[in-house]
């Protein structure tokens, strides 16, 4: 199944991009998503447990993905 | 209730005659700027980026908390994106409530929470030519949901 993963500001300067679409397995979870943006040039930058959100929503490094979802690695926000 | 991210100047006017109704004794219009200085480096502008959609659902979700601890619907919301010079307004959240003390915790609510939990960057532009992103108060929420 296939998800796409977006990458934002400080993020998406680190690595480089700011999308991919990533091939997983059925059952595949957040966590394997950030296994995979870890094993990218630049990942070493990025901290130990980035934010993450699955479909605009707060997400769970255990939460199971389905086909088409949309995984946001999400850098400590800075609005206001 | 209403939220806009919007990319150009943000008329906190017209966002207090929207939230303006008989029944409320008190309105507060809060308005953050850009500041010359920020821990210590002097800033000539910042520029906003986000995660559009997502920050938009979330910037409602947080107006309906506030409306339903506070006793209010009426809040309105509008944050700035893209390129921003010093005392350029980023944020402007307007609350009229019944009473005072629900206008100023549902207006405090709506700041709070907005810098905690909203997916919104700032890329900030220094006096020496150098650009960097600031980190803020994600860390509080990789806490709260690891």
């Amino acid at each position: 199944m296939t998800v796409t993963v977006l990458l934002f500001a400080s993020y998406a300067d680190t690595l480089g991009k700011s999308q991919l679409e990533l091939d997983l397995t059925s059952g595949a979870t957040v966590s394997e998503v950030l296994g995979h943006v870890r094993a990218m040039p630049g990942a070493e930058r990025l901290p130990p447990a980035p934010l993450v959100a699955v479909n605009e929503r707060y997400a769970r490094r255990d939460q199971v993905l389905i086909a088409g979802d949309e995984v946001a690695i999400i850098p400590p926000v800075a609005g206001g | 209730m209403r939220s806009t991210l919007t990319d150009g100047p943000i008329d906190t006017a017209a966002l207090l005659a929207e939230v303006a109704r008989g029944a409320n004794g008190a309105t507060l219009l809060f308005i953050g700027t850009v500041r010359e200085v920020n821990d210590d480096r002097p800033v000539t502008g910042i520029e906003y980026s986000a995660y559009r959609s997502m920050a938009e659902r979330e910037i409602a979700d947080i107006i309906r908390e506030a409306s339903e601890k506070f006793g209010t619907s009426d809040i309105v919301v509008e944050h700035r994106l893209g390129e921003l010079t010093i005392g350029d307004a980023s944020v402007a959240i307007a609350v009229a409530h019944a009473r005072r003390g629900g206008a100023y915790d549902a207006s405090r609510y709506v700041i709070e929470q907005l810098k905690k939990r909203v997916p919104i960057w700032k890329l900030e532009h220094y006096v020496d030519g150098t650009r960097e992103w600031v980190g803020a108060a994600g860390q509080r929420v990789a806490e709260a949901i690891k």
